[in-house]
């Protein structure tokens, strides 16, 4: 039996992010107020602190912060992913957050280097969000 | 900036109870045995103890600890800021005495991690919570990923080396041949630490601190009580703390730390420069905690933190010494390393530590590191 990896259990907060991502579609939030964007969806602006936000499809385009090759699986379901690259991009939104950078060796990976979104069904209700280089 | 303490607060006992692997006793009996011996140390009963401190015992830690000794606090604290806990807990010990509500306290940790074989799970975080969301799916390999990331930024900014995080590890290998107690005394090299199967780029498994069991209890009262125990009072002379995320993600600079904030707050409390420590403790849950520690407390500039440590100041005759008793690397790492980080500084400012002495300790730092690089605490120590 294939081992399993943690799949997300969607929240009142992040539902919208998660039905998106269902259909291929990256969304972030974006505050009603003062304009920015946030991740991860929460119900108040982390900035302004208002209450009032809409879904707004994002570009799906960010940059590699940083990133770390793993070595080692977090749990079974990760061991035949070895090696893999855990990275963390800034969207051209101005948010960050964690993703994988699929599609490329792992030694191509570099700090500064354009990704882009694409998604990978986990099962049939949860796609996961994933980046790989921008092709040139 | 006005010193909440003034010295009105010293730690008068410390202890660990029984460090190793495969030690035969459970968190509580970990607890109950450093509690007696640390208690021993002060010259003090358990009777004399109103108020306890602990933190990462299942349910309700604080309860569960004054139920098993048999102490009736009338003062607990259980603030769960990671393994920098226990460091905090001295200074909520401090300003619980000097409010006057209470005079004994009781800090303890203990833990049987090694004999459970358990690390970090994601299985115990609820499936809601952001990171369970945003970051397990993705094979985060917590905690030792979030280090790692802001590690492989700090070289890309700086050019930070493997080969120096790996003298922080041969630095702190060096203090634990120095160790009676530290578990792995045998001498290491750099090539010995970046031969070392690669964990997590860049961590390597000797960048990675040990898994252990163990315990420790350190007992803190009022400056007039001090006076008359068993051994030398080692005065609280200034605490910092400092938040800025949980998650890794939410960390704005993976460079910055929250040291620089709870840093300049024990210093500046304190009345005290980072020229003026003699020895320093930091949670060295990975060989590049050290170094962006070191940075963000002041004892280097930003971004030559790799330096510093490669040239020598932080192991045995530089002029840091730090990490004495070899730290999370070598000494021992029973899953949270604060209370032993407090322990070391109070026996090297008593002059406890034979051969790794730092001659004529008079002020120590202590900062410990919770979570994902999130939660910061500073003391700053003197006798």
């Amino acid at each position: 039996m294939k081992e399993q990896i943690p799949t997300p259990i969607p929240d009142l907060d992040s539902a919208t992010y998660w039905e998106a991502a269902h259909r291929h579609e990256f969304l972030l939030q974006r505050c009603n107020s003062c304009e920015r964007f946030r991740f991860y969806p929460r119900s108040h602006c982390p900035h302004c602190f208002s209450g009032s936000f809409r879904w707004q499809r994002a570009a799906g385009r960010g940059t590699v912060y940083s990133f770390t090759i793993i070595h080692k699986a977090p749990s079974p379901g990760f061991s035949d992913k070895l090696p893999y690259v855990l990275a963390l991009i800034d969207l051209v939104e101005g948010v960050r957050m964690m993703t994988n950078i699929i599609e490329c060796r792992p030694d191509d990976v570099e700090i500064g280097m354009s990704v882009e979104v694409v998604f990978e069904d986990l099962n049939d209700k949860i796609s996961l969000p994933q980046f790989r280089p921008v092709s040139r | 900036m006005r010193d909440p303490f003034n010295r009105s607060a010293a730690i008068v006992g410390v202890s660990e109870s029984e460090c190793g692997r495969g030690v035969a006793l459970t968190p509580l009996q970990h607890q109950a045995m450093a509690a007696r011996k640390a208690l021993d140390d002060a010259g003090l009963q358990k009777s004399d103890v109103d108020a306890v401190m602990t933190t990462d015992v299942i349910g309700l830690p604080s309860l569960m600890l004054a139920e098993y000794l048999a102490i009736r606090p009338r003062f607990t604290d259980t603030t769960v800021t990671g393994g920098s806990a226990f460091v905090l807990f001295v200074e909520r010990a401090a300003l619980a005495i000097a409010a006057g509500l209470c005079e004994v306290v009781l800090i303890t940790y203990g833990s049987s991690l090694w004999s459970d074989r358990h690390r970090f799970s994601t299985e115990a975080v609820d499936p809601r919570m952001p990171s369970a969301q945003f970051e397990f799916p993705y094979g985060d390999l917590s905690p030792i990923s979030a280090y790692s990331l802001a590690a492989m930024r700090h070289m890309h900014e700086y050019g930070t080396t493997s080969e120096q995080l790996a003298a922080v590890a041969v630095a702190s290998r060096q203090w634990a041949m120095r160790n009676p107690g530290a578990l792995l005394r045998e001498p290491i090299t750099v090539a010995d630490v970046i031969d070392s199967p690669m964990v997590a780029s860049p961590f390597h498994k000797l960048d990675c601190c040990l898994m252990t069991d163990g315990g420790g209890a350190v007992v803190v009262t009022s400056a007039e009580r001090a006076k008359d125990l068993r051994r030398p009072p080692v005065y609280l002379l200034g605490s910092g703390f400092s938040t800025t995320h949980m998650t890794i993600p939410q960390m704005k600079d993976l460079t910055i730390s929250g040291a620089v904030e709870s840093g300049r707050l024990a210093f500046a409390r304190a009345g005290l420069t980072p020229r003026d420590i003699d020895v320093v403790q930091i949670y060295d849950s990975f060989t590049f905690s050290v170094i962006l520690a070191l940075e963000d407390l002041g004892f280097c500039e930003k971004g030559r933190g790799g330096e510093f440590v490669e040239a020598g100041h932080i192991g045995p005759g530089g002029d840091l010494p730090t990490n004495t008793s070899g730290g999370g690397l070598s000494y021992t790492h029973p899953g949270a390393l604060g209370i032993f980080l407090v322990i070391e500084a109070v026996r090297q400012l008593r002059g406890d530590c034979g051969e790794r002495q730092v001659p004529d300790a008079q002020r120590a730092l202590v900062h410990g590191i919770g979570g994902w690089l999130s939660a910061h605490a500073t003391l700053v120590l003197a006798r």
